[in-house]
């Protein structure tokens, strides 16, 4: 029992670091049909923002850091390289590639290619004990951000007029700029949100995994990209039970299968995933050609 | 003159779509945009709005705004109900109609809800699960909510059942008492009840310019430049049965050609677009 709690519970916690950074990628790919690879990029300089500035600064200035860094960085790739490129979509997805080499790169010249450790304050370094089992603290604290940014991005896209610019622009950009909307402005700050988000997900990343290092924001990129496809562009509600999902399955199977076996497990699922829309659509223009 | 066009032209995937378009829409009253399937009527629209890239000049209440981007020559006062209409059908009616709020406007939500009043009834419902003709309202009221100086309006009886064409013309009727309309149609009988001058439009030019009733009088030529009468299978045609003395104008005969059945849809059905 307690190991089923733990399970559970650490992959919640990873599908929670997963939805932070998938649910920007989704909103930036349903807006502006940009493939962002470099998001991962955004998250490892969250991580790493947060490392420099632990243990000298309260953590929640460290993690306010790697949200801002993330947010900067995103609006400034967005307006001086993707910006001039939307109708280049090939070259808009070559910029974002070169961006996610050579970002970490950056952050390897300075900092180096070895993990740094990353030292959680003591509140988050100990554990709950939840029914019998011993899960430690980090993994409430991702799964609560994740609740919280869920609910807020929510209550943004409902709510306020820049919301409905998305939502609207997921559907129809041409027909948003033709009711005399300036849809870029849009653009930007769906750019800055999922790079704030990105930013996030490197400082609990890095809580959750004790260190930090370049390629960290390269590895979860992928299982980012996973979660979106099987989530649906955005397509929030989609993208939060995706990553729960995915985060699940892959504990349960590296625990229950074998170790290293989580990560085919989620690159699984997707396929089934795929072949199963695919079967769907499929299934539909059977009948509609039949009707 | 509110709308000037000179030497417009448009290239899409290699084809000279638009190959030097040149007219001007009056400060009042309806002009209408007409010829035939693919000559190029939506793509003019959509050159007027920057929606397409596209050479020459246009000129809007004088001033030049072929080098603006769309966004800034809608703020200048153009209203857009394009073809198919392009409601977000995942949005609901009120977020739709608020999506269209401009700043520095004043918002007749009092006109649009006298004009349609089952748009506030439906408020809440997602415009995708609207009726065609409703969305075709929502797509109109879109562009009356806003101080427009002009209305840009592209086929908006296409596929629409026979009474919900009669609502429709007389909704636009009386917004061209408020707004100059370029409007693109191809129901002769609509066009003739509302628009003063006409712009013929084929393969991607100007082939004629003139009042309607000129035109349209002249049957020889009414069916050399627009086609009518010919079978045309994706077309309601209509004619119009000559008014009873002092009676309504609303007289409208339509005449099927191997239609499918549009769609008629009782006000209180809902249907789905979504595939
Ligand atoms: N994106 C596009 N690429 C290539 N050709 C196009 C494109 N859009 C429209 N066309 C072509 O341009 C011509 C004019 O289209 P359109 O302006 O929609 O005509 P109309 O509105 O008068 O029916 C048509 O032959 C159409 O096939
Ligand atoms: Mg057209």
């Amino acid at each position: 029992m307690s190991t089923l709690v733990l399970l559970t519970l650490t992959g919640l916690g990873l599908g929670a670091l997963y939805f932070l950074i998938a649910s920007g990628l989704s909103l930036i790919f349903g807006l502006m049909d940009v493939l962002n690879f470099a998001h991962g990029a955004l998250v490892t300089a969250g991580a790493y923002a947060a490392w420099r500035l632990t243990g000298h600064l309260p953590f929640a200035v460290a993690i306010a850091a790697a949200i801002a860094t993330g947010a900067v960085l995103a609006a400034l790739i967005e307006t001086v390289l993707i910006r001039p490129l939307y109708s280049r979509p090939k070259d808009q997805i070559l910029v974002t590639v070169g961006l996610g080499l050579a970002l970490p790169a950056l952050v390897q010249g300075i900092w180096g290619a070895d993990a740094r450790q990353l030292r959680a304050p003591r509140q988050l370094a100990g554990t709950v004990s939840v029914l019998g089992a011993k899960v430690p603290t980090d993994r409430f604290v991702l799964i609560a951000a994740a609740i919280v940014v869920l609910a807020a991005l929510k209550l943004f896209l409902s709510r306020t007029r820049y919301g409905l610019v998305v939502r609207a622009g997921v559907e129809d950009r041409a027909m948003v700029t033709a009711l005399g909307i300036d849809v870029r402005k849009a653009f930007t700050l769906v750019f800055a949100i999922g790079g704030a988000l990105a930013g996030l997900a490197g400082a609990l990343g890095g809580v959750y995994f004790g260190s930090v290092s370049p390629d960290q924001g390269t590895s979860l990129l992928v299982f980012g990209f996973v979660v979106v496809v099987i989530g649906g562009m955005g397509r929030t509600d989609g993208v939060a039970l995706a990553a729960a999902a995915v985060g699940l399955i892959q504990q349960f199977t590296n625990y229950y299968a074998a170790s290293g076996l989580g990560d085919f497990a989620a690159v699984a699922i997707l396929a089934v995933v795929l072949l199963a829309r695919g079967n769907r659509d499929g299934a539909r223009r059977l009948i509609r050609r039949a009707a | 003159m509110i709308l000037e066009l000179d030497d417009v032209r448009v290239t899409l995937g290699g084809s000279h779509i638009l190959q030097g378009v040149s007219f001007s829409v009056a400060p009042t009253g309806v002009t209408a945009l007409l010829g035939r399937n693919g000559v190029g009527k939506t793509t003019t629209v959509k050159a007027i709005l920057g929606l397409v890239p596209r050479t020459g000049r246009i000129d809007f209440g004088g001033d030049p705004v072929h080098r603006l981007r769309t966004h800034e020559i809608v703020r200048r006062g153009i209203g857009y109900a394009p073809e198919d209409r392009c409601v977000f059908a995942k949005l609901t009616v009120t977020e739709n109609l608020a999506l269209a709020e401009r700043r520095g406007s004043a918002h007749a939500y009092d006109l649009v809800y006298e004009l349609f009043p089952e748009l506030k009834t439906r408020g809440a419902q997602a415009a995708g699960t609207l009726s065609g003709g409703q969305q075709q309202m929502v797509a109109i009221a879109r562009t009356l909510l806003n101080d427009n100086r002009l209305i840009v309006v592209d086929e908006p009886t296409k596929g629409l059942a026979p009474k919900v064409v009669t609502e429709v013309a007389e909704v636009l009727e009386r917004a061209a008492e408020r707004v100059p309309m370029l409007l693109v149609e191809q129901n002769l009988a609509l066009v003739r009840r509302l628009a003063g001058d006409g712009v013929v439009l084929a393969a991607g030019q100007v082939v004629h310019c003139g009042p309607v009733r000129e035109l349209l009088a002249d049957a020889a030529l009414t069916q050399e430049l627009l086609g009518v009468g010919q079978a045309r299978g994706e077309n309601v045609t209509l004619y119009t049965r000559p008014a009873p003395s002092g009676g309504s104008t609303h007289a409208l005969a339509i005449v099927k050609d191997r239609q499918p059945p549009d769609e008629v849809s009782p006000p209180e059905s809902t249907r789905s677009d979504a595939p």
